[in-house]
């Protein structure tokens, strides 16, 4: 079984996605689409990725992790929203938005898993309004540039607890 | 127009709301493209565009041809997935090109690398 | 009635995105450097891949969607490489 299907995840992501864009749950589609997701695996297989964690991508299967993983998008999508709404008065000059004066930050972090990281880098830079720049691996220092300069400080906090611990919850 | 004519008020409403929301928050991203000052600023602009922009106009389109064709069409959770997933990878990319060019230069609107 | 409506209401949208359109353009033309042409272009790319999603709503028709689909896979393609391109001076080593 698992030599047969290395990633059953991602076999079943890719199931998904070929039967979404046949549109159809038809016989035919769902057996392409086996056959897709397997070579699929294999390929991932012979790039050899690091493990995701320390029980690997399973890991997620469990229910406290499954709960945290769609609190973490429900705080996403809210974020997204709400930071769009930002970026748009800043972006109009709506009266009593502030004069925004932008700027770069250093933010020290304490995640060290590469998936985590990841997944933090992909959160702030799709959130309108901040871009993760770089990330210096020595000292576990992340750059990040943000448009609306509140102070430092303050940044620093939002993205250590704000997103930082949830994903440690998930990956570490 | 074929099948807009028999559209009852319930869908039209909410689809042609999505769509017009859609298309001026696109419109907002590409203004703060044009408006704002700086490259490092400018790049926040487009995830306007690539988050809530599409996300509204696929939304109408799933609701829209879901109702249409009474089944569920959900092919537009593919564009939504793809570009969710795509979008910080270019912005990220575009960003990091900029930092190298910059520091190349000895720009000073860039922080220096670290010391070591 | 309804229908009347919602025809306004998707040509405003089309209207809108067009107009959306031109300021990326403009960016394009005018720079001033390499990454803000490309991040315009980038912007073009989704916006044009919207416009016709808007097309497929008007004239009913799904096809347009792996139109719209096709330009995001491309659009992506095309500023990871150029991305790559301002970083070392070429695309594939």
């Amino acid at each position: 079984m698992r030599r047969l299907l290395p990633y059953p995840l991602l076999g079943l992501s890719l199931l998904l996605l070929w039967m979404l864009l046949q549109d159809s749950a038809s016989p035919a589609a769902l057996l392409l689409g086996a056959v897709l997701a397997l070579a699929g695996c294999r390929v991932l297989v012979a790039l050899r990725l690091p493990p995701t964690g320390p029980r690997g991508l399973a890991a997620l299967a469990s229910l406290r992790r499954l709960r945290a993983l769609v609190a973490l998008l429900g705080d996403v999508a809210v974020e997204v929203v709400r930071s769009n709404n930002a970026v748009a008065r800043i972006i109009l000059r709506v009266p009593g938005a502030r004069e925004g004066r932008s700027g770069f930050v250093h933010v020290p972090l304490d995640m060290r898993n590469p998936y985590g990281l990841a997944a933090l880098a992909c959160i702030l830079t799709a959130t309108p309004g901040t871009v993760w720049v770089d990330y210096d691996e020595a000292e576990s220092i992340m750059l990040l540039h943000v448009l609306d300069m509140i102070d430092e400080e303050q940044w620093v906090r939002i993205v250590k607890d704000k997103w930082e611990r949830q994903l440690m919850d998930l990956f570490e | 127009m074929n099948g807009a004519a028999d559209l009852p008020l319930w869908l039209a409403l909410p689809v042609a709301l999505l769509l017009l929301a859609g298309a001026g928050l696109a419109l907002v991203g590409s203004i703060g493209l044009m408006r704002l000052r700086g490259f490092y600023d400018r790049v926040h602009a487009p995830a306007v565009v690539s988050t809530l922009g599409i996300g509204c106009v696929l939304l109408a389109s799933m609701l829209y041809f879901s109702v249409l064709q009474t089944r569920f069409v959900l092919h537009e959770l593919l564009i939504i997935v793809f570009v969710v997933v795509t979008t910080p990878v270019t912005l990220m990319l575009l960003t990091r090109a900029a930092l190298y060019r910059d520091r190349r230069e000895n720009s000073d609107e860039v922080p220096p690398l670290p010391e070591d | 009635m309804s229908a009347t409506l919602f025809g306004w209401a998707v040509l405003a949208a089309q209207i809108l995105l067009v107009a959306a359109m031109a300021c990326p353009l403009w960016r394009v033309l005018r720079g001033p450097r390499a990454q803000d042409r490309v991040l315009a272009l980038d912007t073009l790319y989704i916006i044009s891949a919207m416009l016709l999603l808007v097309f497929g709503i008007r004239t009913g028709s799904t096809h347009y969607f792996e139109a719209a689909l096709l330009i995001t896979l491309l659009g992506f393609v095309a500023t990871a490489a150029l991305a790559k391109f301002l970083m070392r001076g070429e695309v594939i080593e």
